[in-house]
């Protein structure tokens, strides 16, 4: 008798289609609609296009739907798409100091010009189930505020305390392209615009986990929340046989911008230094999490010892991509048969040679290096 | 030209023509310097990385129209993974596919390395999921690279020496380092140590992709690769006390199959494409039906 724990084609056929049709569910509730899904599971849908580096709600939702609501299974198929597209160039950088924000919240200042503006937010919800949302119910509009003098003037908080000097200016425009790190392999030291790819792309749970150890004391940082601001921004594009920027539409970002206390050093007078964070659509714990971890990486940059997780760029860089990570360890599903047959056969010797040492008690222990 | 595709909407085997070329640079580096790894601009595939996702896209830069591919996964074609990637360059590079060894003219594998002698002219690839040989002695891909170019292998000798001096033997089974051309130490991807002997002097082009890790490695046709040993620790490989239960096969890599919850085993070829090629021929082991 021979039964081999192979699988043929019609195995792997038929399970195909017994995942399909667990994916369908029930057949008598109504199938799920992919605008239902961009709609009213928006923040899946951004996350979604977040760690799979493609802005495309409809693209997302579709694939949550295949991916029967699995994130990062649905990253997986976004990122597969995204592979095949050509890559036309880069946008010029968006402008989020000039975004039409939906909310806008400093923890560093009472008030600043542009206000804090809420947004839509479960920060201050009581977190008690609705049972009326069983039934469907349509939700009372929110009241809208007459704009005031400086509406649509929201300048960034970092804009605000750089002009005085305390807060470390952005690095000056380089001008040198900007990496890529889907088309470029990584190469350590990576520079920060390449972390901060690897950050925005990364699993949200990996990310916010290491952004925490920060604050339990593995690679301090002590962080302020300067500003969170969610809204939209213009897209521009330079065409080469146009030579000026042509606007390609609005995307939905969430930026937070993180403040971190600096002791100076001997060139350098005491400052604030900076964490970023940006991510596609409403992503405030993503983002916050990247902030913190980005600046937990800098720690080297800035004179800091470098001891934490959150501080080694390689520990964080290799491990950040949920892809790679459910890849490996789930291949440990795939057959091992002849690796593991090297092994039972190692310790079958091993253990025949250890039973024959305890058999003859009268020989002396052998040098185990001869 | 454009012979019409199986699948709709994508190119020749997958990727697009700019991905392969930046690949088959790679390919070019990792042949011109044997052993050493390349980086290269990995893309994301339609298969999880740690399937094979290196080993395919190597594939897919070499892969022309007139080429015959055979896929297997422990040695065998019909494992769930050979046959899904097998599939995958039926529908999007239209090519011929086979299982036998001979009629191949580009093998991707993973864990094994065929037992029928590999000629002149055939390309096996290999799926490596850890292409750093001192990975697990030190994790920082900064220091190893730094080994690498100073060739400073003590660490990885050390390492053998520790299994003599724990178990009497050298304990490493699978993925046994090896140098190549008298130069740099290589991983030859989680093969039984079995398998080593055959990569040296082959007559084939080997080459190695780790999609997640993004590296490509090569050890071109009749290149000298050596596993590392002592002078009073040769190098050995694995031994089998039986023959194939189904082909009588003798001096191969046999799986073992568990028969019943009584201790009943079978020890069989691992390579299928061998075993079934030798009962064509009339072999027959103690339990072949």
């Amino acid at each position: 008798m021979y039964v081999a724990a192979k699988g043929g084609e019609a195995a792997i056929d038929n399970a195909h289609r017994l995942l399909a049709e667990i994916r369908r569910g029930d057949p008598v509730v109504p199938e799920l609609s992919v605008a239902q899904i961009r709609e009213q599971m928006s923040l899946l849908v951004d996350r979604v296009m977040t760690e799979g580096s493609l802005h495309d709600p409809d693209l997302a939702a579709l694939a949550l739907k295949q991916a029967r609501g699995d994130v990062v299974e649905a990253v997986f198929l976004v990122r597969a798409y995204r592979t095949t597209l050509p890559h036309f160039g880069a946008s010029e950088p968006v402008d989020t100091g000039a975004m039409t924000v939906s909310r806008r919240v400093s923890a560093t200042f009472k008030d600043l010009p542009g206000g804090q503006v809420l947004g839509p937010t479960f920060d201050y919800t009581h977190r008690l189930v609705d049972f009326a949302l069983t039934e469907g119910s349509i939700p009372e509009p929110a009241e809208e505020a007459e704009p005031g003098p400086d509406a649509g003037h929201c300048p960034r908080v970092t804009d605000i305390l750089g002009q005085a000097g305390l807060l470390e200016p952005s690095p000056p425009e380089a001008g040198a392209p900007v990496g890529d790190l889907t088309r470029e392999p990584v190469d350590y030291p990576a520079d920060r615009a390449v972390r901060l790819q690897a950050l925005a792309r990364g699993d949200e749970g990996f990310v916010l986990a290491l952004g925490y150890s920060t604050q339990r004391g593995y690679g301090r940082t002590h962080p302020f929340v300067g500003e969170i601001r969610f809204g939209t921004v213009a897209l521009e594009f330079v065409p080469e046989e146009l030579g000026f920027p042509v606007p390609l539409g609005e995307v939905p970002l969430t930026e937070c911008q993180m403040l971190n206390q600096f002791r100076g050093s001997g060139e350098v007078p005491p400052q604030f230094t900076r964490g970023y964070g940006l991510v596609f659509g409403q992503g405030e714990r993503k983002a916050m999490a990247m902030a913190l971890v980005d600046r937990s990486l800098r720690a080297a940059e800035l004179g800091e010892a470098v001891g934490a997780p959150a501080q080694d760029q390689e520990f964080v860089l290799a491990h950040c991509d949920s892809l790679q990570a459910t890849g490996f360890v789930e291949h440990l599903k795939l057959p091992h048969y002849v690796d593991f047959q090297a092994e039972l056969e190692l310790v079958r010797r091993l253990r025949a040679e250890h039973e024959a040492a305890h058999a003859e008690p009268g020989e002396p222990l052998r040098e185990a290096a001869e | 030209m454009s012979a019409p595709l199986p699948e709709q909407g994508y190119n020749f085997a997958y990727l697009d023509e700019g991905t392969k070329r930046m690949i088959r640079r790679a390919i070019l580096k990792a042949i011109a310097i044997p052993g050493y790894q390349v980086p290269f601009a990995s893309r994301e595939m339609p298969m999880p990385y740690g399937w094979g996702t290196g080993g395919v896209q190597v594939t897919a830069a070499v892969l022309g129209r007139s080429d015959v591919l055979k896929v297997i996964d422990q040695g065998a074609d019909d494992t769930t993974n050979a046959v899904s990637i097998r599939r995958f360059f039926g529908r999007t590079a239209g090519v011929a596919t086979t299982t036998r060894t001979t009629e191949a003219t580009v093998i991707q594998t993973r864990h094994r390395i065929p037992e029928t002698p590999l000629r002149e002219g055939q390309i096996l690839v290999y799926q490596v999921p850890i292409p750093e040989p001192l990975r697990f002695l030190e994790p920082r891909e900064t220091e190893t690279r730094q080994l690498h170019a100073l060739a400073e292998y003590g660490l990885i000798h050390v390492k053998l020496y520790e299994d003599i001096a724990r178990h009497g033997h050298i304990a490493t089974t699978y993925a046994y380092p090896v140098e190549v051309a008298g130069r740099y130490v290589m991983d030859p991807s989680p093969t039984p140590k079995f398998d080593n002997p055959k990569m040296d002097d082959c007559p084939a082009l080997q080459l190695f992709g780790a999609g997640r890790e993004k590296r490509i490695y090569a050890v071109p046709p009749y290149t000298r690769v050596r596993s590392l040993d002592f002078e009073d620790h040769p190098f050995r490989v694995q031994r089998f006390d039986r023959p194939c239960a189904l082909c009588g096969a003798e001096g191969v890599y046999l799986d073992e199959v568990v028969l019943d919850d009584r201790g009943g085993r079978m020890f069989v070829c691992s390579d299928t494409d061998h075993c079934e090629g030798r009962r064509a021929e009339g072999f027959t082991g103690e339990q072949a039906a």
